[in-house]
């Protein structure tokens, strides 16, 4: 009965997925000639606020926020989005320590709307308050603020946090008790894995390296992989058996080809939500596939600011939901 | 006992079938409630969707009619019955209590599907129709059996 808790947000979800933009309107995007008709395009589809002054900044933190405020209107109970507000909470512990670290004050540098405001955040570093986070949070936090302090060394701060981001998702997957975010943690962490390996195999990171970085998961041996990882070929060899296979003829193309795979890996999971009628899934679908379109509209605009060519962006733009 | 089992038969006709359609139209109002939350203009669309499942109901209702009548319980004078004659009413009752409730229940959902493809392609409203009415087929024939046996059963 709890999957029909969904029925009438799921409709709703089905109406708006009209407007989203589909693989043929980011083909068409890709075609504008400069900057100015990329944004009246973007406007044209509902985008922005609809004016001209709008910078390309706020007109996607606008489209980001629009999306968050409609699921907050069609679903009341939060945790079901739980699992997408770990790696930005994380992200913004991050930064919270470094900037305790560093005394940078860059401000925009955080997620808006998280549990922790930046500055509660900071305050509670500072004061070493760890335990107002969860226990996975709390530790790596406290690992993390004093390998900063004592060693400078940001990407070993990094790797901490980064490790117990997963390590949350994956776990929240499996605590989830849904087939979708249960798959979905699993592709994210497995995807995250593979990334990692190819990184560390193409800058030669020792075997403890990887160790500190990888995280168990049913997609992927990590012993295997980090066994595999004295080169890319070794890994590609490995992936051959996993259902990642297909990841290999990008790994061998190019580094940002590899990095799309890596997306559109997630989004064909998400797909299959799009013949649901029921569950949590499709609503979830949705906001990663707004997400998603924001991330694409955003490489694609950047791109044509700095005069890239055609080629160079369609490497790099991402398959759509619709 | 014999008019007991009848009334009961005539009485699960209503119920079971009636729960079915009311769970059907719901879910199925749910989601079209939905789709006219984003765009009230395929309201008629999916009134019609949402009304499917409803028809079940009304199977177990004409079925109930029929049985009562057979008894002679509408014309106030109930025929005397057997248990035996009673148990032979009951029993016709169900093919249409049974098969109503849970293919009621099923056309529901088939009608939620359905108004997700109005929703995304509104021109397709025809095969969308379609969908659930095939759950229907088998409401009808659960229909048939009923009527047919209360109808020659002689009393």
């Amino acid at each position: 009965m709890a999957d029909k808790a969904y029925t009438y947000a799921v409709a709703r979800i089905r109406a708006k997925e009209i407007n989203l933009l589909s693989d043929s309107d980011i083909e068409q995007l890709m075609a504008c000639k400069n900057i100015e008709s990329c944004m009246n395009f973007l406007h044209e589809k509902g985008w922005g606020n609809g004016t001209k002054e709008e910078t390309i900044d706020e007109m996607l933190q606008t489209q980001s926020d629009n999306a968050w405020k409609e699921m907050d209107d069609l679903v009341p109970d939060k945790k079901v989005f739980s699992i997408f507000y770990i790696n930005k909470e994380y992200h913004n512990l991050k930064t919270a320590i470094k900037q305790v670290c560093s005394e940078d004050e860059t401000e925009n540098a955080y997620y808006r709307g998280m549990k922790f405001s930046p500055e509660e955040l900071k305050g509670f570093i500072e004061k070493k308050e760890f335990e107002v986070f969860d226990k996975k949070m709390a530790t790596a936090a406290r690992e993390a603020t004093e390998a900063l302090l004592h060693t400078q060394d940001g990407q070993l701060c990094d790797i901490i946090i980064d490790k117990a981001c997963l390590e949350s998702i994956y776990a929240a997957g499996e605590e989830s008790h849904s087939e979708f975010i249960e798959n979905y943690a699993n592709d994210y962490v497995s995807v995250a894995n593979i990334r990692m390996a190819v990184r560390c195999a193409k800058t030669g990171k020792s075997k403890e390296f990887m160790e500190r970085t990888l995280v168990n998961c049913k997609g992927v041996d990590v012993n295997t992989l980090i066994g595999a990882s004295t080169s890319v070929e070794e890994i590609c060899n490995y992936l051959e058996s996993t259902s990642y296979s297909d990841a290999i003829e990008y790994i061998k193309d190019s580094s940002s080809a590899f990095e799309r795979w890596c997306d559109n890996r997630i989004m064909e999971t998400l797909q299959k939500q799009k013949y649901n009628p029921f569950s949590e899934g499709p609503i979830l679908a949705y906001v990663l596939a707004r997400e998603n379109e924001i991330k694409t509209v955003r490489i694609i605009l950047t791109c044509k600011l700095n005069n890239l060519s055609e080629e160079f962006i369609r490497e790099r733009v991402r398959k759509m939901y619709v | 006992m014999g008019i007991f089992y009848g009334v009961l038969g005539a009485a699960l006709a209503t119920l079971l079938a009636g729960i079915g359609s009311a769970l059907g139209v719901a879910i199925a109002g749910q989601a079209a409630a939905g789709v006219v939350t984003e765009d009230p203009s395929k309201f008629s669309k999916v009134l019609i969707l949402q009304l499917l499942p409803g028809t079940q109901g009304i199977y177990g209702l004409l079925v109930a009619f029929i049985s009562l009548n057979k008894l002679g319980i509408l014309s106030g004078a109930p025929v005397e019955l057997s248990t035996t004659e009673g148990l032979v009413i009951l029993g016709a009752c169900l093919p249409i209590a049974i098969v109503g409730l849970i293919s009621a229940i099923y056309q529901g959902k088939t009608a939620v599907a359905s108004i997700g493809i109005v929703a995304k392609k509104p021109e397709q409203f025809g095969k969308s129709l379609l969908f659930p009415a095939m759950v229907e087929t088998y409401a009808i024939l659960a229909l048939l059996i009923s009527i047919l046996s209360i109808v020659s059963f002689p009393l």
